[in-house]
């Protein structure tokens, strides 16, 4: 609670900040709008349902994308950490491709699926993919001989080892590939929606890129607070009680 | 199956026979002859402990028995059956207690038991919490590994080993890694333990007081190529202590002959 307390005051210092910045008139009002002109245009997008829609519309895409790149990923990198054969070749091809930034796949998505919702989830997938299938491989590896050792006298082995032990253990590294993967697959649809109007849907993307358009910062600005507001959601709500979890079991935890 | 079965102490003990076994370990342009024609019996409810300096072979004969490696050539088997893959009749100890950090103490001792047919989940449970009480953990089922001193992830890990009901136990420098305070509970604990459960206890270490404490039986290990030097019958009287001055001129034989195994050795390799 105390530690609520900190951040909410940090934030409204901020925005006391921002608003006395504004007031002292150094900038003109266009390239810096006040805190209330930009929270009066926040109101207004959420009151006429274009911001609701925009944002169900961008979670949409990110959550359809990444969570189909998780479902490819986890098992591809388990295999890559299992045959030497896919290492050598997916596993290569996987960390070639992870450094390629993901918004450079937008230009060849565009010109293979269109405008469309298909060109939009494959860039997400792209972004994902890569990160999560060298994490997972990563992980495995790193997992001790042991563990694996000592679940065989146990009585177990193959498919129940790899997916009772080897897999548990290499949690802690699968979850920050993962967390790798989202920012990855977060970045990389942004770029997409700013970059091309995608006629099936108007998302973030496009209202940020429209407030630029009609030079309209108080759009822009909003949008980025919205867009600031989604990621940390998206943190704590999907990857904090994991790390919470591995934290407490690991014993990691400060 | 109820509890007082899957508990019971009527499995009986195995016998292990290892005959003119022999193991190379090779990488790269590196071959080392880990064991050389080795031959051993171990009666059923025998504690034999496994004594050398490193590099003897020791674990390796272990790792061996577990059935976690192979052998190139020699047989080694359980009751008259050729070993060549883990088994529950043999249940291992490791030096790092190997506990999983993703499962709390209970789920540990509940995974070979998971492994294990013919039980329901709640007899395994009951199997789980009577193997913790026996090692004195009973207040400890939820906790986690990382919250647990050294002695006491050693403590799981016996719970764990014992927990399928082995007939054969394979103890592999368990309290190497412990201070001497709580080396010696377990020591306590371990007599304890083989007494009532009357398992067959295979125990490697290179410390020899410990060997002499705990062996009806310490097998003197020698390196490159690791071999059976000599074999000295211990029988004193149980529980035995660590400090007894009796026990002491045992390790202290036992010492002499080691040094006089490893010297020459020594001198060959300047």
């Amino acid at each position: 609670m105390k530690r609520a307390g900190l951040a909410a005051l940090f934030f409204a210092a901020l925005f006391v900040g921002w608003e006395l910045l504004y007031r002292s008139g150094f900038w003109s009002p266009v390239l810096l709008p006040s805190p209330l002109v930009v929270g009066r245009y926040l109101w207004e997008a959420t009151v006429d349902g274009s911001l609701l829609s925009a944002t169900l519309v961008t979670v949409k895409r990110l959550f359809l994308g990444y969570v189909f790149g998780l479902l490819l990923g986890l098992p591809l990198g388990l295999l890559t950490a299992r045959f030497r054969v896919l290492a050598d070749t997916l596993g290569l091809l996987a960390l070639g491709l992870q450094a390629l930034p993901s918004v450079c796949w937008v230009p060849l998505a565009l010109l293979w699926f269109g405008q469309t919702e298909a060109a939009m989830f494959f860039v997400v997938v792209m972004g994902t993919l890569w990160s999560v299938i060298i994490a997972t491989d990563n992980g495995v590896r790193n997992v001790p001989p042991i563990y694996a050792r000592a679940a065989r006298t146990m009585g177990s082995s193959g498919l129940h080892t790899w997916l009772w032990v080897i897999f548990p253990a290499a949690l802690p590294f699968i979850v920050a590939g993962m967390k790798q993967g989202w920012a990855f697959a977060w970045r990389s649809l942004m770029a997409a929606e700013i970059y091309v109007t995608i006629l099936s849907g108007f998302g973030l993307g496009h209202l940020l890129h429209y407030g630029r358009e009609l030079n309209a910062m108080e759009q822009v600005i909003g949008i980025m607070l919205v867009l600031l507001l989604i990621g940390l959601l998206a943190d704590k709500i999907f990857f904090s009680p994991w790390e919470r979890f591995l934290h407490r079991r690991w014993g990691t935890a400060k | 199956m109820s509890l007082a079965d899957e508990v019971s102490v009527e499995a009986p003990a195995a016998k292990l026979s290892i005959s003119g076994v022999s193991k190379r370990f090779v990488s790269g342009q590196r071959s080392v002859h880990a064991l050389d024609d080795v031959s051993l019996d171990v009666g059923e409810g025998e504690f034999v402990c496994l004594v050398g300096p490193s590099g003897c072979g020791k674990s390796t004969l272990l790792n061996l028995v577990a059935g976690l490696d192979l052998a190139d050539s020699g047989q080694i088997s359980a009751d008259g059956i050729p070993i060549n893959a883990p088994g529950r009749d043999r249940m291992v100890m490791f030096q790092e207690a190997a506990l999983f950090p993703w499962l709390d103490v209970l789920g540990n001792v509940m995974f070979g038991l998971r492994r294990k047919p013919g039980l329901t989940d709640a007899e395994r449970r009951e199997v789980a919490e009577f193997y913790l009480r026996l090692v004195g953990l009973e207040k400890f089922h939820h906790a986690f590994v990382h919250e647990l001193s050294g002695g006491m992830k050693q403590r799981v890990a016996l719970a764990r080993a014992l927990a399928p009901n082995p007939r054969v136990l394979l103890m592999d420098e368990p309290f190497g890694a412990l201070d001497a305070l709580t080396r010696e509970q377990l020591y306590g604990d371990i007599q304890r333990i083989w007494q009532q459960r009357k398992k067959t206890i295979v125990f490697v270490t290179h410390n020899v007081r410990e060997a002499a404490c705990l062996g009806d039986r310490v097998v003197l290990f020698s390196p490159h190529p690791g071999r059976i030097r000599e074999q000295f019958k211990i029988d004193l009287p149980r529980p035995r202590d660590i400090n007894s001055v009796e026990l002491a001129r045992h390790a202290t034989a036992i010492t002499a002959a080691l040094k006089n195994h490893v010297r020459p050795e020594a001198e060959v390799a300047e």
